[in-house]
């Protein structure tokens, strides 16, 4: 993952909780997979009815498509449910960009090659502004130089990323392996006693 | 210079820093439940990976499951499929599981501290975000998601970057019926339902130090609903009380080592935070929330704020709010009839929140068309409530007490609440669809509830402790 390129799908509403991203009943799958088509499932539909979906709810809307998801801040809060980034990573996006993100989303983003992109306040509603002009509006978002550039406005921001983090994305590398690596480390930790446990 | 309490933890359980990167942290205790842990079973097996600690591990059957008629198999196919797969990996992995039927079994956060395998100075993950609720005793506790469980099934360790460091001072003393409940509902209203994103919460001061162990407990555990990886509270002669003699804590020449450490665990005098936030306990009130962020809290007394009061930025998704929850703005709310009472959850739902509920419901009757849910955190609490004739009580007023799990807190199994209908609630979060597909959640203190289960309204509970 180094370069998304796309047209996005706006959400201009603030605290989205992963309740909303994904309601717990839809939480019972023992895979990762599928969890794309509940996505904002009660935002989506009219009285939980597939066969119903709200009009001007953004996923229903052909007016936008895209990989990049941009929504109000402080964007996946409540429940530390990674059903939520399965699920946002499921329906085709590759990116998040709010003002803000909670701690827990994040973390979970991160481990499934999602990419959360922090954005100031301004920014965030020029990017809104932009799309409402033009839906075609293009976000560039390169990992490697850590920039958000809006296309057709050439208006661009600089955001953090952990240099760990960003290796790992960079490079398609797992905490995982990184941890495995280190096993040797962990028992001689354990015996020297320092932990409690 | 001295150090926080967090740090004083932290420092113990790194086990090696990346340069510009996280730390390696080792995890002393890791609990795991049925809908956070398939994914990450699944990992290990594919890796062919076995549990590094399986001792360290400890599981139970709580989000899913039915809290009617436990003895008898799930009825939902896929509710059962999911605690049936708790049951596999465990054994499969040498993992102790208080499932269904087992009396140990309940809501993840009520039986670690009860059963004594939370204790001060331990590192504390599961894959739930209430896993703040533990840091009640003084250690480091958080939520994490299913990839990094199973990173902690793999390796006991986590990756993780330093959060900056709050401490919320509560001074001075409580007014008459203002619980634990309505100090945490105040602080988020203060602070909003992101204020604390990045940091990790030491909670003290006169107030604090003043609740029982249940009451810390509620504190911590809505941490995570200001934004806050975690909260904690320094252990003290209350913590060493409420956990002698437990089942999992130490006994004998353990127990004097272990006291000895544990009394090592605050803050030094001269330790500095990132932020300082002082709370005067005479300021807050019986608390209720009004809308669809547990920031959006008042006191009872008050009216919803105005759509004026608000910046105008704001304004919108206040609006949406409020139209969700079918409240006007600058309504008071004392008065809002309610459908349903739901006491239970991580956050109110142990034995000494029954007692409360229980004393001032005893001879009363509940309101006409509510319906009141008791939902015990864990098989202990239930057995304690009937061995104390609380059920009697909770039956004489037409109340249903039910089996423990996290029920209507999340509507995951089919303890929801129906559309539009309005629940007082003794949970955590007031989310759109939290409990149930547009249901309208009130959060509030076990009291509130109580009283709101016998008036079938809003009501400020201080005037019925007046009244005797």
């Amino acid at each position: 993952m180094n370069r998304i390129i796309s047209t996005i799908v706006p959400i201009n509403i603030e605290n989205i909780d992963t309740d909303q991203i994904i309601p717990a009943r839809f939480l019972k799958a023992t895979s990762r997979e599928g969890f794309g088509k509940n996505l904002f499932r009660d935002w989506r539909y009219e009285q939980d009815d597939e066969s119903k979906p709200k009009k001007d709810f953004p996923l229903n809307n052909p007016t936008w498509n895209g990989k990049v998801l941009v929504a109000g801040k402080n964007f996946g809060c409540g429940s530390s449910r990674e059903h939520a980034a399965w699920a946002i990573k499921d329906h085709g996006f590759d990116a998040v960009v709010s003002s803000f993100f909670a701690d827990i989303f994040r973390n979970n983003a991160l481990n499934n090659f999602l990419l959360p992109v922090q954005v100031s306040d301004d920014f965030l509603q020029k990017i809104f502004e932009a799309a409402n002009r033009d839906p075609s509006t293009v976000i560039d978002i390169n990992l490697e130089t850590q920039t958000i550039r809006i296309e057709n406005t050439g208006e661009q921001e600089s955001f953090d990323i952990n240099p760990y983090k960003k290796t790992c994305l960079l490079n398609g590398y797992d905490d995982i392996d990184y941890l495995l690596s280190l096993r040797k480390e962990i028992e001689t930790f354990e015996n020297s006693n320092q932990s409690v446990a | 210079m001295g150090k926080t309490l967090f740090e004083k933890i932290w420092d113990r359980h790194v086990v090696r820093t990346i340069e510009g990167g996280p730390s390696v942290l080792y995890i002393d205790r890791h609990f795991i439940h049925e809908v956070t842990s398939p994914q990450a079973f699944q990992g290990l097996q594919k890796r062919g990976l076995p549990v590094f600690r399986p001792k360290q591990v400890v599981a139970t059957a709580d989000h899913n499951v039915p809290t009617l008629h436990q003895e008898l198999p799930i009825r939902e196919e896929l509710s059962r499929k999911q605690v049936d797969m708790l049951v596999q990996n465990c054994a499969a992995f040498g993992i102790d599981l208080y499932g269904l039927g087992h009396p140990y079994q309940g809501i993840v956060h009520v039986i670690g501290p009860e059963l004594g395998v939370t204790q001060p100075g331990m590192t504390i993950v599961c894959g739930d975000s209430h896993t703040s609720t533990h840091g009640a005793f003084g250690t480091i506790a958080f939520g994490i998601g299913t990839s990094e469980v199973e990173m902690v099934l793999a390796t006991q360790c986590l990756l993780q970057g330093r959060p900056k460091l709050m401490r919320i001072n509560v001074e001075g003393k409580l007014r008459e019926g203002v619980l634990s409940k309505d100090i945490i509902l105040y602080i988020i209203s203060q602070l909003s339902a992101s204020g604390a994103t990045g940091y990790f919460v030491e909670y003290a001061g006169e107030a604090i130090r003043a609740l029982s162990m249940e009451g810390r407990m509620t504190i911590c555990n809505m941490s995570i609903e200001m934004g806050a990886r975690g909260g904690l509270i320094a252990p003290d002669e209350t913590t060493f009380k409420y956990l002698q003699g437990r089942e999992f804590s130490p006994k004998g020449d353990a127990w004097e080592k272990s006291l000895a450490y544990w009394k090592t665990l605050h803050t030094d005098a001269d330790a500095i935070f990132d932020r300082e936030i002082l709370i005067r306990a005479e300021d807050i009130e019986p608390m209720i929330t009004y809308g669809t962020n547990p920031g959006m809290g008042i006191g009872v007394s008050q009216q919803v704020p105005s759509l004026s009061s608000i910046p105008e930025k704001e304004q919108g998704n206040f609006r949406k709010s409020l139209e969700y929850m079918g409240l006007r703005d600058g309504q008071p709310i004392r008065g809002q009839k309610v459908d349903y009472v739901f006491i239970g959850s991580c956050t109110n739902s142990r034995i000494e929140d029954l007692r409360l509920v229980a004393s001032f419901v005893k001879g009363k009757k509940k309101a006409e068309g509510v319906e009141v849910w008791i939902v015990p955190g864990s098989k202990q609490v239930e057995k304690a409530a009937r061995a104390e004739g609380l059920d009697r009580i909770f039956e004489e007023a037409g109340f249903q007490l039910r089996q423990p799990g996290c029920s209507a807190c999340l509507g995951m199994n089919e303890d929801k609440i129906p559309a539009g209908k309005y629940c007082i609630s003794t949970s955590n979060r007031n989310f759109e669809g939290r409990q149930g597909p547009n249901a309208r959640t009130l959060l509030a203190s076990p009291l509130t509830a109580a009283v709101a289960a016998v008036t079938g309204k809003v009501e400020d509970v201080r005037a019925y402790l007046n009244a005797g």
